[in-house]
């Protein structure tokens, strides 16, 4: 398993540490409700340099990154930040990424930890066969550290050391500065549904951020999260999880990624993908919760009429919510809002319900 | 750290506690357990009328990332179950060897009862079992 440079501290913390995506990573330090209730109403941090950093550059940067996603990039501006699928031939999804704009001609792909390998194989194959020389790609992950800080208070710790005017910093938009003297890229987003920031820099140097933001943030109440938490956090947002919700077999109109897909330019899978939007998706995922008792979990049937239409592909109990909530595939003559439908649990049954998503939205 | 457990009652390997009276034993899982799973958000109580065998998964406890069964402790009947745990499901993890308790069981045989662990004993396996 690979540690991430923040491995020793999880220990030293006590967390429950697991597997994921060949990864050493903290499960929970105290527990996943906890730290997901202090991530909403206060701070919360995360140790995410397992995701994937790859950098697009060159006059052909933006042809290469047209070419392999969803979204389209030529409006792009220096410091957005844009979320897009990577696709295959049939529209199916690679990955769900988002993509930095940090110069002319240089761009930043973000990829989850289990398919950044994968996802750079593809770009380098894209490049290949489009034969664009000019766009060169390099494998930044390893270099670059990155930690996530979420919650309402978030930007008051951070911007005690960053450079630069963090208030005025919009989201989905990112900043070239310096937290505590190191070059860092801070930018407005994050996993959880919360105000927050994902702060990147050099791998080397991350532990020293980790450690000065959690000495600041204590007396605001700053806390570690693991990936429990940041599984129930995303989920109460309404955000995927690639593996989960999303993989090569189902397109971004299946799933929430609509808006993330734009005909309008060439890219692989479109054609697929223009054909499908016409005819019309044959299943819907949608977010429902249990009326009943017990918790959906991931790959528990769902039932209509008594017969399985579907799978859940997240589940969990929603703290702030206090009810059992999930995602799920079902065809789309079961997806309007208010719909019954059963999900077996074990081996009972348990009435719930289509509902909209996000399942929990912050006041701003 | 966990709370000692208490002698006035034996213990299975699987984190069950058995608590005697008459014919009859009250059980729950230990605090050891309920430390393990951090908080309990839902149990599956069985239903009462319900015949166990020991050992065999009687109930079902949850926290946020896990489910996991819990074990009877010996064979017999489900004569009661604890209601409260469907409201208030966190009485687990605050008072598992007290108003956490999850079922009551008329037990087929006493014979069974006495061959689970003491206190010490328990307390001795999960010094060697951490996990």
């Amino acid at each position: 398993m690979k540690k991430t440079p923040l491995y020793e501290r999880h220990l030293a913390l006590a967390a429950t540490m697991t597997e994921f995506g060949g990864w050493a990573m903290p499960v929970q330090y105290t527990s996943v409700i906890d730290e997901h209730r202090n991530t909403r109403t206060l701070a919360g941090l995360f140790d995410v340099c397992h995701m994937g950093e790859i950098e697009v550059r060159g006059p052909q940067a933006l042809e290469l990154l047209q070419w392999v996603m969803s979204r389209n990039l030529a409006k792009q501006q220096i410091g957005e930040m844009k979320l897009s699928a990577i696709t295959n031939e049939k529209g199916g999804i690679i990955d769900d990424v988002t993509v930095y704009k940090r110069g002319d001609e240089r761009y930043m792909v973000v990829t989850n930890a289990a398919t950044r390998e994968g996802d750079l194989a593809w770009i380098l194959k894209a490049k290949e066969a489009r034969g664009l020389d000019r766009a060169a790609v390099t494998d930044l992950s390893d270099t670059i550290g990155k930690v996530d800080i979420q919650g309402p208070l978030a930007q008051k710790i951070l911007e005690e050391i960053v450079e630069g005017d963090l208030a005025a910093l919009r989201f989905y938009h990112a900043m070239d500065s310096r937290v505590a003297g190191m070059p860092a890229l801070v930018s407005r987003s994050g996993y959880t549904g919360e105000d927050g920031f994902e702060v990147y820099t050099e791998a080397g140097r991350i532990g020293e951020i980790w450690d000065l933001l959690m000495s600041i943030g204590d007396t605001h109440g700053l806390k570690p999260a693991g990936l429990g938490a940041r599984d129930t956090l995303r989920l109460e947002a309404g955000m995927m999880l690639f593996g989960h919700e999303m993989c090569q077999t189902v397109t971004p109109y299946e799933v929430i990624y609509g808006w993330i897909t734009d005909l309008d330019k060439e890219f692989i899978g479109r054609n697929a993908l223009k054909k499908q939007k016409e005819d019309g998706v044959r299943k819907k995922l949608v977010g429902f919760e249990i009326v009943d008792r017990g918790i959906a979990r991931h790959g528990y049937p769902v039932l209509a009429g008594g017969e399985k239409i579907g799978e859940v592909t997240s589940g969990t109990f929603s703290p702030t919510l206090g009810k059992a909530i999930g995602l799920a595939f079902v065809p789309v003559q079961h997806k309007e809002p208010g719909t019954l439908l059963e999900i077996e649990i074990r081996n009972q049954r348990a009435k719930a319900k289509v509902v909209p998503l996000p399942f929990y939205r912050r006041k701003k | 750290m966990a709370k000692p457990s208490p002698d006035d009652r034996k213990y299975t390997k699987e984190h069950e506690w058995a608590k005697a009276d008459g014919g009859t034993v009250t059980m729950g899982i230990t605090d050891h357990a309920q430390e393990l799973l951090t908080d309990v958000v839902y149990v599956e109580l069985p239903a009462v009328g319900r015949k166990v065998k020991q050992a065999q998964p009687i109930a079902v406890v949850e926290s946020v990332k896990s489910v996991s069964d819990i074990f009877a402790p010996v064979s017999g009947e489900v004569v009661e179950v604890n209601q409260a745990l469907e409201a208030t499901p966190e009485l687990v993890n605050k008072d598992a060897f007290g108003e956490g308790w999850v079922a009551r069981i008329r037990m087929e045989s006493p014979a069974e009862f006495d061959g689970l662990m003491t206190a010490e004993q328990y307390e001795e396996h999960i010094k060697a079992n951490p996990h």
